[in-house]
């Protein structure tokens, strides 16, 4: 046992700990600690009441229990007792207990609670700070709620010493990450940014802390702090390597101080000020030219703070953007760094250059760099800095160096650690797509991924080139041979069957001519692949086989004899026996004319973004800035101007809100496209059944179920189109919508209503189940991010393509004050929307309400009014609900009829209507009558649920 | 500044601060996860790593790891020299710290990172502030014949 106690040894407590370390076994350490919770239990249950150091003892031992991973239940109250001791190491204790183990929705808060007021009025510095820095390291919401008005007084009133300014400064910071909303601006804000100018450093630098917190939440209120922060840190730069004291850390000058300031400056866009402006620059000039002298100290210590420094203003540059010349010195500074002895300053140097490659100033400068990053990639010894590395690559890559990046990228794969395989595919896979000129490359590249590392090539990816293949018809030649030469070799990964089997399913004819590739062998190579294959891999080559079927009659026989056989017909799984029973079935009975239409090659993909960037972002993990950095870089390049920046913007906006059906080949909307093809017997294609495994296994998209759907709004917009469709304390959503037969377009606005920047902010649209095929919504991406009392517009594209029930769901992702808020609400597209008014006299109305008279074309509902029978009110209902109101049709002038068409892609359903109010019984009847059942169904319950 | 971590070769943790609500499992997990990433580090690597969406930073003094997770805003190589200010006063208070007094004394390394850092920014930079403060609360307490006299149990 060491000697060492100063102070207040507590003997006990160090045998109790001696005694743990001596424990040759987990067991003997569990049986000690048991026979130290029953005493200290039973001197806590004792009779005899327990002295101020037995108890802060004992609560010290507990804690040392928890604090070795065991469970401790009990002993709160005695230290809570603690705090209101006189003593301060009992206090202390007491207030370590409290900060290390109880949790915000303990019931002992308003004890806890109590003490700290007690504490924080005490005007003793020491039990005031012990009181800040509970709640610092408590910080729950109970918490501060108690205290949140409290400690801006203490940290502006006159007579608090400094070390208190200090606490409640970090206080108040703390408090305000965890309940932004409880912390509110008021007339201390100002004398807090004067802060900046006060004498003692300590007390500047723990300002400088909370209001950069609280500027990047309402950066109005705190703009004066600009002029403060760059005359302070000028006057830090020129001062001398010790004018500060104890401030100067192994020569240099409060380097704490110096990048919170520089941190905080980055909350603002440059001054605009010209005199403040300059005076920053010469500053940040200062700080570059210092590097460049010789260091004053060969400690490590001295070279980390001085570059800790150089690094936050290099940041504060590139934030900044404006000022080339220190752009580019930033930039040569980098590039030293780069070939630098220091591991450290190499990988920051990488990181930060990621940035600096996003600014259109030294984009091209940073592009300078790239022998030296690939040189990184080949040659580090640190994995972390070879991941940064190929981040830069990322980063610094455009259309001049795309070829050369990815080849790198590629080479490097084969030799890359497995942490990172994945995600280097998806960046050789976006960046492929990006850049490719002529489509053979692309092609050749991603085949050469999934040869390299065909185990961490996604999903995604191999969709994704297929989508390409099938869209782009110049490559549909090279690709057919290029997988036909890679399913030559021996052993072949199993995506590259996939890929393979698409593609020479679709497009093995124009290949077929060469005696090399004749239909025969392309068909043996892909079943010689077939018993190495998982289901869904088998799945898609019976596919590709009956397609073959069409392509190629003279390999017929052949495939019949393959899909007749038992090891298919009596396959035990029941997707594969049901695809070849159904496709030998279709082979045997179709003419070739239908064959051939049935078979036909796929249509064109619609066009969509890829969705291979949103899995690099979701593989980054929540909260990262990364990618929106990335975003931000591709943002200001589409400023710039060039043509190929700009396309990439969109592609990484869309990312951004995943929609439900990203997955590249666009089922969702293949399905509805190919709906008229006839004979599977799943209700589906037999095209579209190609993919319905990956349907199936496709869980990364789906978007997470998110508690309850909000429905309250959504019967007042039946009859309107415009308004507020939902709200909470943080968020407002607004609608505005047009319709025009089957099309329609709404607006949707999100309406930030708090003072914070909701990040990573994403809505997307769902439409659940049989609604896929009824309804497509589009949603155009928006950004990730919406200011406080901000509003972002989102527009969505609607299409009807055939009658429908169900509403989509709008989700709604965020991040506001560090919690992810979730938010679902159910979309009002109704199908009313798609109703055309018809105007038609009297006899005309007659006569097709008798047409439509059988049972099932009309839906009759008798209910009670819900609101008062206004006649004009009736009216306006009705026609915005979408139909012409007839005068004068009905024989009683107290009934309302009207008439209209509902528009689908598919169909136009005609729709009469009639309302019979009964004022005296406060009841209604309506009726409708429709050519379709399901319609006249659907609008029934629409309307009915208006009046 | 998300959390601070010291912990031993052999995996063993040593002093554990979070500045942000973590539930208990959540902590569990983080530190089951710093010491496996940081000890397979080969020697000579650098002191930085991406974790999730968090900047991990961390050194080695003499038997004990120091790892901190840090925010995407916070600066890196200021952060080493947190660590160092702190293994600093550390040494300070105990006099050529070792992990032992860190072990007996773990209320104290406790008490002296709160006089340095709250909520997870530095509170006090200068080393004698820290001291000094640190001075006057050990006058504050009693002596230890007091508690000698007590009995251990």
């Amino acid at each position: 046992m060491p000697a060492v106690s100063k102070g207040d040894g507590m003997r006990g407590l160090a045998v109790f700990i001696s005694d743990i370390r001596n424990c040759k076994s987990k067991e003997a350490e569990i049986k000690r600690i048991n026979k130290e919770l029953a005493n200290i239990r039973s001197k806590f249950k004792g009779d005899k009441a327990l002295d101020g150091y037995s108890k802060k003892k004992y609560v010290c031992k507990l804690l040392f229990i928890f604090l070795l991973g065991h469970d401790i239940d009990f002993g709160h109250m005695e230290a809570v007792n603690l705090l209101s001791s006189n003593k301060y190491t009992e206090k202390q204790i007491g207030y370590l207990f409290i900060s290390v183990l109880v949790n915000s929705n303990s019931d002992l808060i308003s004890l806890i609670n109590n003490a700290i007021k007690n504490d924080l009025s005490s005007r003793n510095p020491t039990f005031m700070n012990l009181a800040l820095h509970c709640i610092a390291n408590v910080g729950s919401r109970e918490m501060a709620e108690a205290f949140a008005a409290e400690v801006p007084r203490i940290l502006v009133a006159g007579d608090t010493m400094d070390s208190v300014k200090q606490s409640a400064a970090l206080c108040l910071l703390r408090l305000n990450r965890t309940s932004p909303d409880l912390v509110l601006m008021g007339e201390w804000t100002a004398r807090v940014v004067h802060l900046l100018n006060d004498q003692h450093l300590g007390v500047v630098t723990a300002a400088t802390s909370l209001i950069t917190t609280l500027a990047q939440k309402s950066p109005e209120d705190f703009k004066t702090s600009v002029s403060l922060a760059v005359a302070r840190l000028s006057r830090i730069v020129s001062s001398g390597s010790t004018d500060l004291q104890d401030y100067t850390y192994y020569f240099v000058a409060a380097p704490w101080l110096s990048v919170k300031l520089l941190r905080l400056l980055q909350c603002y866009p440059p001054p605009e000020d010209g005199a403040i402006r300059g005076r920053l620059t010469e500053c940040l000039e200062t700080i570059l030219n210092k590097a460049q002298e010789p260091p004053k100290s060969k400690k490590v210590q001295h070279s980390n703070a001085k570059n800790a420094v150089l690094f936050e203003a290099i940041s504060l540059i590139i934030h900044h953007d404006s000022e080339p010349t220190l752009l580019v010195r930033a930039c040569n500074q980098l590039g030293q760094f780069l070939q630098h002895r220091e591991t450290n300053l190499r990988y920051l140097a990488l990181e930060s250059m990621c940035t600096l490659a996003s600014s259109e100033f030294s984009h091209e400068a940073v592009k300078t760099h790239i022998e030296t990053v690939i040189n990184a990639l080949k040659s580090e010894r640190d994995v972390s800095v070879r991941q940064r590395a190929v981040d830069l690559l990322y980063a610094m890559c455009d259309r001049s160096n795309a070829k050369q990046i990815v080849a790198e990228m590629l080479s490097y794969l084969e030799t890359a650690d497995y942490s990172i395989r994945e995600e280097i595919v998806l960046k050789v896979a976006i960046l492929a797509e990006k850049y490719a000129v002529d489509y053979t490359w692309y092609v050749d590249t991603i085949l050469n991924l999934i040869r390299f590392a065909g185990d961490y090539v996604s999903d995604e990816v191999w969709y994704r080139v297929i989508q390409i293949v099938i869209n782009r018809d110049e490559v549909q030649g090279y690709a057919a041979k290029t997988v036909f030469e890679a399913l030559q070799a021996p052993a072949c990964h199993e995506n590259l069957v996939k890929v393979g089997g698409y593609i020479l399913g679709e497009f093995g004819n124009l290949i077929a001519g060469d005696s090399r590739s004749s239909p025969l062998i392309q068909f043996d190579l892909l079943h010689s692949k077939f018993h190495l294959c998982s289901v869904p891999t088998r799945a898609l080559l019976l596919s590709a086989y009956i397609k073959f079927i069409n392509l190629f009659p003279e390999v017929k026989g052949t495939i019949q004899e393959v899909l007749r056989s038992d090891s298919q017909l009596r396959n035990a799984d029941v997707e594969l026996q049901q695809r070849a029973v159904e496709y030998l079935r279709l082979s045997c009975i179709a003419s070739t004319d239908i064959l051939a239409t049935v078979l036909e090659e796929m249509p064109p993909f619609p066009e969509r973004e890829s969705s291979i960037l949103a899995k690099l972002k979701r593989k980054k993990g929540p909260g990262n800035l990364h990618p929106d950095l990335d975003e931000n870089r591709k943002e200001r390049s589409a400023n710039g101007g060039t043509a190929d920046h700009s396309s990439t913007t969109s592609n990484a906006k869309v990312a951004a809100s995943p929609t439900p059906s990203t997955d590249l080949l666009g089922l969702g909307s293949t399905i509805t496209t190919q709906n008229s093809a006839p004979p599977a017997s799943k209700g589906t294609s037999l095209l579209v059944d190609v993919f319905s495994e990956n349907i199936a296994a496709f869980p990364v998209e789906t978007p997470v179920a998110v508690g309850p759907v909000a429905d309250e709004n959504f019967s007042r917009f039946v009859c309107k189109n415009n308004g507020v469709l939902y709200e909470n304390q943080l968020l407002q959503i607004g609608l505005k919508s047009e319709f025009r037969q089957n099309l329609g377009r709404m607006y949707v606005f999100f309406g930030n209503k708090t003072s914070t920047q909701f990040m990573n902010f994403a809505a997307s649209v769902v439409c659940q189940d049989t609604l896929q095929a009824q309804l497509n919504v589009h949603a155009k991406p928006a950004d990730p991010t919406v200011d406080g009392g901000a509003q972002l517009q989102q527009i969505l594209n609607i299409e009807c393509m055939s009658d429908f029930v169900d509403a989509p769901v709008l989700n709604i992702q965020f991040r506001y004050g560090g919690t992810l808020q979730n938010i679902a609400v159910k979309l009002p597209i109704t199908l009313n929307k798609f109703f055309q008014p018809t105007e038609m006299t009297s006899q005309d109305f007659f006569q097709r309400w008798k047409q439509l008279g059988a049972p099932q074309q009309e839906v009759q509902k008798i209910f009670k009014a819900k609101h008062s029978m206004d006649t004009e009110v009736t009216k306006a209902k009705i026609m915005g609900f979408g139909a012409a109101l007839l005068d004068g049709v009905d024989p009683n002038p107290s009934n309302f009829v009207g008439a209209g068409v509902i528009h689908t892609k598919t169909t136009q359903v005609g729709c009469l209507l009639r309302l019979e109010p009964n004022t005296q019984a406060q009841m209604y009847r309506l009726t409708l009558r429709t050519s379709r059942d399901t319609v006249s169904q659907r609008l029934c319950d629409l309307l009915s649920e208006q009046f | 500044m998300r959390f601070l971590l010291l912990f031993s070769r052999q995996g063993k943790l040593r002093l554990q601060k979070w500045f942000t609500p973590v539930t208990e499992r959540e902590k569990k997990k983080v530190i089951r996860e710093m010491t496996l990433m940081v000890l397979a580090r080969p020697p000579r690597s650098s002191n930085f790593l991406h974790w999730r969406d968090l900047k991990i930073v961390y050194k080695r003094y003499a038997s004990l790891y120091f790892c901190c997770g840090l925010e995407d805003q916070d600066n890196e190589l200021l952060t080493l020299e947190v660590l160092h200010r702190y293994v600093e006063l550390l040494d300070k208070y105990f006099g050529n710290v070792c992990e032992l007094d860190i072990i007996f004394n773990f209320e104290k390394a406790y008490f002296i990172l709160d006089e340095f850092l709250m909520g997870g920014e530095i509170l006090e930079t200068s080393k004698t502030a820290v001291g000094i403060a640190m001075e006057e609360a050990e006058t504050l307490q009693e002596t230890m014949e007091e508690y000698m006299s007590k009995p251990t149990y």
